[in-house]
């Protein structure tokens, strides 16, 4: 293999400036971080909410919430980013289109955050429906018969079960996050993926470079991994999930 | 605004965005093919009791799943030249990046398939005389094919949709052809939208087909 290793790059200055190389590889994980963790918050609200709506009795909304769900998981992520970047600005009125286009603050920033949350808000929705579905018909009866209305039923008796049982599959969809936020270079982000392709141009040291991007992003989807065990560790309901559940078989 | 747009040159450019398509549907077939036989091995090897062969996939498996596809493909396209001292075209270099990068994925899936046959056939094709591979291939594999058809086909889909990502190497995909059409036309918009609608027709076309079969078994 014909290759010149050199894995003091990081601190040699990038060709015409003053930073290193390293300070590229941060400023992107900054950026990965902001999109990621901006557009998980979003997800988590949409979601929930979107999720919760497919299980009520009304028609309407259920089919509303379903149509949300279809239409952001059967397009690609990265084409979603281009409707979001190149086709919405037209679709807005004429002076809302122009300010978006031309003075918009963190314009590619915005978008990436909102095309990511609203992509992971559908699938959060659907770990949150079947959530839901999983649990006994008898506990919302339950609920009703209680007198409870249907949103106190949700928000007292449906949700604070269905919510905890989710957070193993919501832990892959916070770790996926992260991975999916790489998409964002295609409209000019400055996240990990965007540097690491313009420091392998720039330095040609492209085995070094992205090297230290996967580790980046490795960090990433074990600190998100963490976080949920913990959460998970937290909320459980005792008795209900499957390690408690082998410790009441046994005795 | 909408009615500014010019949906006559997408008729025009149908035939280059067709090609586009064939390339897209040629890495989806090859990575799914590919990816399933690659996958089967590496779930065998992962629940072989051989312990450095299971470490071995097990570390394949985990890492592939960790790394955001676009550093994969970013990688491949990198390290492939490095090692083989040729320059490999970017077309080339998609079908053998999703080829190994789906047989993790599908090789989790084929492990779950393995993991539901019932001990008792595992037993019972040990008991008529079958070696470990004939038992595999006359008893287990079959029944975990089709337990996990559904999520096999499901993958494939995800899959479909993440060929779009060969845009990071340029290869010349349905996404790719419709932003070079969009370029020769100056039409990006009408193109973008274009583009979501087939992508968009093809997956909810394939998952509706799956929800049918599997609620049919």
């Amino acid at each position: 293999m014909n290759y010149h290793w050199n894995w003091g790059i990081f601190l040699e200055p990038v060709k015409g400036g003053d930073e290193t190389y390293l300070d590229w590889l941060l400023t992107g994980f900054g950026w990965t971080l902001a999109v990621s963790l901006s557009a998980w918050l979003m997800a988590l609200m949409l979601g929930i909410l979107v999720g919760t709506l497919r299980t009520t009795p009304s028609k309407p909304l259920a089919a509303l919430a379903a149509a949300w769900v279809e239409l952001f998981r059967n397009i690609p992520l990265l084409v979603q980013m281009f409707l979001w970047f190149f086709v919405v600005p037209e679709l807005l009125p004429r002076e809302l289109s122009l300010w978006v286009k031309q003075d918009m603050p963190a314009k590619e920033f915005i978008t990436a955050t909102l095309c990511l949350g609203l992509f992971t808000s559908s699938r959060v929705a659907e770990q949150v429906r079947a959530g839901i579905e999983a649990l006994p018909s008898g506990q919302r009866m339950a609920g009703l018969a209680l007198g409870f209305t249907l949103p106190q039923t949700y928000r007292h008796v449906l949700l604070p079960c269905a919510l905890r049982m989710v957070v193993p599959p919501l832990t892959s969809e916070f770790m996926n996050v992260f991975k999916n936020s790489s998409v964002a270079f295609a409209i000019g982000v400055l996240e990990l993926t965007f540097q690491a392709r313009q420091m392998q141009e720039d330095s040609e040291q492209g085995i070094e470079t992205f090297f230290a991007v996967t580790l980046l992003y490795f960090i990433c989807a074990f600190t998100a991994n963490r976080v949920m065990a913990l959460i998970e560790r937290r909320t459980r309901v005792p008795g209900q999930m499957a390690g408690q559940m082998a410790g009441h078989q046994t005795t | 605004m909408l009615s500014d747009f010019d949906f006559s040159v997408i008729a025009d450019s149908l035939p280059f965005l067709w090609s586009g398509l064939q390339f897209t549907l040629k890495l989806t077939l090859t990575a799914m093919l590919g990816g399933i036989f690659l996958g089967t091995l590496l779930a065998l090897a992962r629940l072989s009791s051989v312990a450095p062969l299971a470490t071995a996939a097990t570390w394949y498996i985990n890492i592939m799943r960790s790394i955001p596809l676009v550093m994969v493909i970013l990688w491949f396209f990198l390290v492939i030249p490095l090692l083989t001292g040729a320059p490999m075209g970017a077309e080339n270099s998609a079908l053998v990046t999703f080829t190994l990068f789906e047989a993790a994925f599908y090789a989790e899936i084929m492990r779950a398939g393995i993991q539901s046959v019932t001990r008792g056939q595992v037993a019972a094709g040990y008991a008529i005389g079958f070696s470990y591979s004939q038992n595999m291939r006359f008893v287990i594999l079959p029944q975990a094919f089709r337990n996990m058809l559904p999520v096999l086909l499901t993958q494939t889909i995800v899959l479909f949709q993440d060929t779009s990502l060969v845009y990071a190497i340029g290869a010349k995909d349905l996404l790719k052809a419709s932003e070079i059409a969009g370029k020769n036309y100056n039409r990006p918009v009408e193109m973008v939208v274009f583009v979501a609608l087939v992508y968009f027709v093809i997956c909810f076309a394939l998952s509706y087909t799956v929800k049918r079969l599997s609620r049919r078994r």
